[in-house]
């Protein structure tokens, strides 16, 4: 037998999430949801993981920080060491005030984009890329989720379906997954 | 959900639903530009050509053709790029400051004042590169290995320091606006008929899903980069105020530069924005999304950041008299009277006086008052970097050095010029791009949006909030007896 999903469309956020919470309390497991915008909560209903961008951000922005540092050190102490305004460059210590600045813009530069790009990449959302909602309203006022028969090999597609219906849905649809 | 206090005004008027937001924000890119969309942009990039045609007569013929003299070094061409980096600063501080602080009345702003902000940005950075001379020279302010006896650019040097918080500046905040983006871009996408708009938005809208994952990414990536941002924002206009304030010049060398140039960039910033949205509101029929709570939330900004500015103005003369330097003090009282008073008395009159009006609520709730003052607010602005530059150069140290600064037509032409490039950008932009968040605004329509706040959510606009204030007053009236008794 083909794996089967379901889209069951909602026309309301609230209500969708009830409707996930009644389906994963019988047991069923929701493969995904699609809206037009953050649903609130319904990260733990569905199960979907905090994400760990945030750590690669910090990791990015120790990484700009480290280049910053030891860049500055190898310009202005190492190798052409300058007096400006009988200032001399002595030490990096020395003068660390006035590396400062810059070290400061160049971690936020590296941890912003790098946590950028990360994101898009996770996200596998790039230049050209084809968009994967089920119907073209979920980025306007709909809400769908998400069903495949592979998570759900304890109910029948008929199953799901009849679930489905009580939960206040507006519109559903099987598809065959090729 | 989150529940809102029912006497704080709502952010979105009307009966709107989820679909209604999309409509009111998609429905004037999808359809024809109107006759005035033309007119203006046909204006502004008549203009924009003017001051590009000033740009390359400058670059072909060199710097001498801009009025400065060995007097007056700085001029027009720093008054210029300090003024357009000072208006770039409301838009990160709305989307970034006022995400941490969670403020909701941003989401109808955030987008139109980040494109500002990009655009500003934008045009300020034109000015240190043209006033190279050499255009093409301008990679050398980068620390790349070269040929001159591997002599590097110098890090101790605020200047430096400036291409560095400018440049990160410039780019973080496009990153943050087009993150934005992405998922309004989807939505447009999604609901595009033409081949080539369809293709168009496909392209920037990444492929977009709104999948559960994606948009909980979206959320945290949002969050960090505005807690990126905010110390950002306020790290680059203290670094603006570093090229003058760590020179030895009577007038420049002050500690109290930073906040009070931060305090004054937020301050023109905001004005900029309430110029543009009280017009694209109008033009764009967003008066639901973009109302007077909005206009007021943000007086109040003007208010507060030209307070501080006004103080700073003052503290400064106080400062340059307590402190018993005559060059110091020379330097304001010849502000206040030599033969620049003009333009001292309109840097006070727009940036002082001005912004205290804004403490009568009739007044700040008044578009037609709001929109005047932040025009005001832009001249005395741009006054107030006039000021400090050339009134603080023309005299020097020796007299007989004493000069005045009187701009060249291509002086001029190019600071026209850079107006009418960012309206060239901001009509583009309104006519292409989301100009508000929708995918935010959809978060708060239901704790703040009018007919979910009054209980009569969606459809049926019956008046029910009058029963449930009767039904208080009852209780009230009750539970008074029962303390009489």
């Amino acid at each position: 037998m083909a794996d089967k999903v379901i889209y069951a469309m909602y026309d309301d956020d609230e209500v969708l999430k009830d409707g996930a919470k009644k389906l994963v309390s019988k047991g069923v497991k929701v493969a995904d949801v699609f809206s037009p915008f953050p649903i609130h909560g319904i990260d733990p209903i569905i199960g979907v993981e905090q994400t760990r961008l945030g750590i690669f951000a910090f990791i990015y922005g120790l990484i700009g920080l480290t280049l910053a540092t030891v860049g500055m050190r190898y310009f202005m102490i190492v190798d052409w060491p300058m007096n400006i305004g009988g200032k001399p460059s002595f030490s990096y210590m020395d003068n660390m005030l006035a590396f400062i600045p810059i070290t400061f813009e160049f971690t936020v530069l590296c941890a912003a984009h790098g946590m950028a790009i990360t994101y898009l990449i996770a996200n596998r959302t790039l230049p050209g890329m084809k968009a994967k909602n089920p119907d073209p309203r979920t980025t306007d006022d709909r809400f769908v989720m998400e069903l495949r028969t592979a998570d759900n090999h304890d109910f029948s597609v008929a199953d799901l379906e009849k679930m489905l219906k009580e939960t206040g849905i507006v519109e559903l649809e099987q598809k065959d997954i090729v | 959900m989150h529940k809102e206090a029912a006497i704080r005004e709502p952010l979105i008027l009307g009966h709107k639903t989820y679909h209604d937001i999309t409509e009111d924000v998609c429905k004037p890119i999808e359809d024809k530009a109107p006759r005035t969309w033309y007119i203006l942009f046909g204006i502004a990039l008549i203009i924009g050509l003017y001051g590009i045609g000033c740009i390359l007569y400058l670059l072909g013929t060199g710097v001498g053709v801009w009025g400065l003299n060995k007097t007056i070094g700085w001029a027009w061409d720093i008054t210029n790029f300090v003024w357009w980096v000072g208006i770039g600063h409301a838009g990160t501080l709305i989307s970034a400051v006022l995400l941490l602080f969670r403020q909701k009345w941003r989401m109808a702003i955030n987008r139109s004042a980040e494109a500002m902000t990009i655009f500003a940005v934008f045009m300020a950075g034109l000015f240190p590169l043209i006033h190279m001379g050499r255009l093409w020279l301008g990679y050398w302010v980068l620390p790349l290995p070269n040929h001159f006896g591997s002599l590097w650019v110098n890090f101790n040097s605020p200047l430096l320091w400036d291409v560095f918080a400018i440049s990160t500046y410039l780019s973080v905040s496009f990153v943050f606006w087009y993150i934005g983006l992405i998922p309004d871009f989807a939505t447009i996408r999604d609901r595009a008929k033409k081949p080539l708009s369809k293709k168009m938005y496909s392209l920037l809208s990444f492929g977009w899903s709104g999948r559960a994952k994606h948009w909980n990414r979206f959320e945290l990536i949002s969050l960090v980069l505005a807690g990126l941002a905010t110390p950002l924002v306020f790290s680059v206009h203290s670094i603006v105020s570093f090229d003058f304030a760590t020179s030895v010049i009577p007038g420049w060398h002050t500690t109290i530069f930073p906040p009070y140039f931060v305090a004054g960039a937020v301050f023109s910033g905001f004005a900029m924005v309430q110029t543009l949205l009280l017009i694209m509101r109008k033009a764009m029929n967003l008066e639901a999304y973009i109302h007077t709570k909005h206009v007021e939330y943000m007086n109040i900004v003007i208010m507060v950041t030209g307070s501080i500015v006004g103080t700073a103005y003052i503290t400064e003369l106080f400062i340059s008299w307590y402190s018993g330097v005559e060059y110091e003090a020379y330097a304001f009282i010849n502000r206040a009277t030599g033969p620049y008073w003009w333009a001292y008395a309109a840097m006070m009159t727009c940036n002082v006086v001005s912004p205290q009006l804004m403490w009568f609520r009739k007044l700040r709730r008044s578009l037609m008052f709001t929109f005047f003052i932040s025009i005001v607010v832009n001249i005395g602005m741009w006054f107030e970097r006039y000021v400090i530059i050339v009134t603080s150069l023309h005299r020097d140290y020796l007299p007989s050095s004493w000069s005045m600064h009187y701009p060249s037509h291509i002086d001029i032409g190019v600071y026209v010029g850079t107006i009418g490039l960012f309206f060239v950008f901001f009509l583009l932009f309104a006519r292409y791009f989301p100009v508000l968040a929708l995918n935010e605004l959809k978060t708060i329509l239901k704790s703040s949006g009018e007919s979910y706040k009054n209980g009569d959510a969606g459809h049926h606009p019956e008046p029910t909030p009058v029963v449930a204030a009767a039904a208080v007053g009852g209780d009230d009236s009750e539970s008074n007896k029962s303390n009489n008794q």
